[in-house]
């Protein structure tokens, strides 16, 4: 078992468990089984990704990776205590141990998993930073933005993208820099800027909030790559495994064709041994992962496979509206970069 | 009418010009020639912007139904607020609960009422007075929480709203009054290492933003405290917010107590009281009547610093409205959320304000002209 590098709370655990069973202990899966709850680091209010709803239900892409593991491990996908934080303590949150998966919009990147000390376990949601211009202003590429004013937020990495793409691209721009998404997209929409930037996943949400959507158009460059997919503190691999593997189950589930509402039929007569390895059928593959066998079954019955979760929450069915189909977050089949390895 | 007809029979009504509104507008309004363009520019504004904001407000405003689908782009959709009020007014407290909310608030309201007005008898005041400083929060305490007595415990996660906003803005008030008398008074002690730790605490505390105060409570204190201890995320905000305001309801009270004349000390002293019964008896209640104004300024601060602790996480009343138009239901209704918003806050610090120059009033024993 790769334990080697746990901290010193999970040492005497380890010991234990080297050589002595299949299943892996996990002192986060320990400490949220006795808590009754897993602890959900999510965002304050990002729109398709995490928000209240009128009942005051969370809702959203990285809020159904928490209830998934929720699902996962204690059979229903209401044991999450959400924590809702601001993108500047939200690093905080997961290292003080406040929360036990950080699952907010967040892009990957080396610095991110290696120098705070975190464990990526997979991308939920492949963003990238487009650009949205009025339809009228006759421009098809963001290669013809050269001398154009651009609305963009203050002290992001979209600020820098922007620079960046631009002095590649030998353009000139007007920066016209402002605090908070809603402010900006009033500001693009009263014509102070003929470009607005942002992450695609903004972009198609934000122009649902322009009085004439159909008059504005995002264009097709992604000048960025933002994978957004949770994480977990560095020193529990085992509790790493499971969201990485709630993941990875989800999407196989897509790619297998199996739902939430087909999910109980397959399990009662699918022959297929995907099928059976998944839902828990045959072999032990919940029991390695410290949780019962019917772990993936719960999974996809309660939570639902990747494609029911993304057409719930930001699917063209909502108004934040992505489109899947031609984006990176297809499944590898039909194009995208969405693909599980294999669960078994 | 003309100026001679008036002063020949005192029977004859006034002129025109010089009673009633006619005079009022013009004493008022159209006093000079900057004045008469000032006010001529105020309509002209006014005629401007006024129809518009009372299109988008009221007269293309959505107001019936439950859905999006009920509004339009040409008005205010106030059937988002409609539809999430009570969610804006407890947060995520559970529907069946709610009512160990508002039995705390009726009662929070009664005693405050009561000491407000002056019908009830000083003694009684005395009672209700030390009643609500010592019985009452725990009790509030106990009702919020639950988790005894048979009722359900409910985290300080599931509370939010305008019931938080108003029981972080309460218990700070109660909490940095009495710290910045203490302060106040201590800093202009006599005695060194009481002078020197007031004065390093209130210049620290005034020198650093709330945020980074909010910011070290909620992120960083439990990061330094013992393994196994931890405090609530929502009691170490609002210890930072009364340690903060103290601070500067300590100048507050400092600058009431620089303005009472060495005499009263002197005569306290004469009197045989001692330097407490002095400043209990004689100098505070003439240094606090004196800084009614600036104790009420830093109360209205900080009732809308609450706000600030949504940037831990904390769903106050302006945290509430912000995540519900990012659901993707409602989005984009930003400015009806933050109109609501405003109308609230507004009716609370201008109530605040209203009692304070009532205060005054009655306060005023005539010392100064």
């Amino acid at each position: 078992m790769k334990k080697l590098n746990i901290l010193a709370a999970g040492a005497a655990f380890t010991f234990a468990a080297v050589g002595a069973a299949q299943a892996q202990t996990s002192p986060t899966l320990e400490a949220t089984k006795q808590r009754g709850q897993v602890n959900c680091i999510v965002s304050e209010a990002t729109a398709g990704f995490s928000s209240p709803d009128d009942k005051g239900v969370w809702r959203g892409i990285d809020v159904d990776v928490c209830r998934a593991v929720s699902s996962a491990i204690f059979g229903s996908p209401d044991k999450v205590k959400f924590i809702p934080t601001t993108s500047k303590v939200r690093f905080t949150a997961l290292q003080s141990g406040e929360g036990d998966i950080l699952s907010r919009n967040t892009t990957w990147t080396l610095v991110r998993d290696v120098n705070l000390g975190f464990e990526f376990t997979g991308v939920t949601f492949y963003d990238g930073q487009g650009f949205m211009v009025r339809k009228s202003l006759g421009v098809k590429s963001a290669k013809e933005l050269d001398g154009a004013s651009v609305c963009v937020s203050t002290g992001t990495t979209t600020e820098l993208n922007l620079a960046d793409y631009f002095r590649a691209n030998n353009m000139k721009y007007n920066g016209v820099v402002i605090e908070g998404a809603d402010a900006i997209i009033k500001a693009y929409e009263s014509g102070r800027c003929d470009v607005y930037t942002t992450d695609k996943s903004g972009l198609a949400g934000d122009r649902t909030k322009l009085s004439a959507p159909d008059e504005h158009m995002i264009l097709p460059e992604t000048i960025s790559k933002e994978p957004l997919g949770p994480s977990v503190r560095h020193g529990d691999q085992a509790w790493g495994d499971i969201v990485r593997w709630v993941q990875y189950a989800m999407i196989e589930a897509e790619e297998y064709g199996v739902t939430s509402a087909n999910v109980d039929d397959l399990k009662a007569n699918s022959t297929n041994p995907v099928h059976r390895r998944l839902l828990g059928v045959e072999g032990d593959l919940g029991k390695m992962l410290g949780l019962s066998n019917d772990w993936a079954y719960n999974v996809i019955k309660q939570v639902g496979n990747y494609g029911e979760s993304y057409e719930r929450n930001v699917g063209p069915s909502t108004r934040v509206n992505i489109p899947r189909e031609g984006s990176p977050n297809a499944l590898w089949t039909k194009g995208g970069l969405i693909y599980a390895i294999p669960v078994r | 009418m003309s100026q001679e007809h008036a002063t020949e029979s005192a029977m004859a009504r006034p002129p025109v010009t010089q009673v009633g509104a006619v005079r009022w507008l013009r004493e008022n309004l159209f006093s000079g020639w900057l004045n008469t363009t000032l006010t001529l520019l105020t309509i002209y504004i006014l005629y401007v912007a006024l129809p518009p904001l009372l299109d988008w407000v009221i007269f293309n405003a959505a107001i019936s139904g439950t859905d999006r689908d009920n509004c339009t782009y040409a008005g205010a959709c106030w059937v988002f607020v409609k539809v999430r009020f009570w969610q804006f007014m407890y947060g995520f407290y559970p529907e069946p609960e709610r009512w160990r909310v508002n039995v705390v608030f009726i009662i929070g309201i009664l005693g405050v009422a009561s000491l407000l007005t002056s019908r009830v008898p000083t003694k009684a005041k005395l009672i209700v007075g030390v009643c609500m400083l010592t019985i009452f929060p725990v009790f509030a305490v106990v009702m919020f929480g639950g988790g005894v007595f048979g009722l359900e415990y409910i985290e300080t996660s599931q509370w939010g709203g305008l019931f938080l906003t108003l029981t972080v803005a309460s218990a700070a008030m109660v909490g940095s009054f009495p710290l910045g008398m203490v302060l106040a008074i201590g800093r202009r002690s006599k005695l060194p290492v009481v002078k020197t730790f007031c004065v390093c605490f209130i210049e620290f505390f005034r020198g650093v933003p709330l945020i980074t105060i909010l910011f070290m409570a909620s992120v960083m204190v439990p990061l330094f405290l013992p393994e196994g201890l931890t405090l609530d995320k929502l009691a170490r905000a609002i210890i930072g917010i009364t340690i903060f305001n103290s601070a500067y309801m300590a100048e507050v009270i400092r600058g009431g107590l620089q303005s009472i004349p060495k005499g009263q000390y002197e005569a306290a002293h004469a009197l045989g009281l001692s330097y407490w019964q002095g400043m209990g008896l004689i100098i505070l209640p003439q240094a606090l009547k004196a800084v009614i104004p600036g104790l009420v300024n830093t109360f209205i601060g900080l009732f809308k610093d609450t706000t600030l602790i949504y940037i831990i996480g904390i769903f106050d009343l302006l945290g509430m409205v912000q995540a519900s138009f990012r659901d993707t239901k409602w989005l984009g209704l930003a400015f009806e959320g933050y109109a609501f918003i405003m109308l609230v806050f507004w009716i609370f610090c201008y109530s605040m304000s209203k009692y304070s120059q009532y205060l005054e009033r009655k306060l005023n024993t005539g010392h100064k002209s």
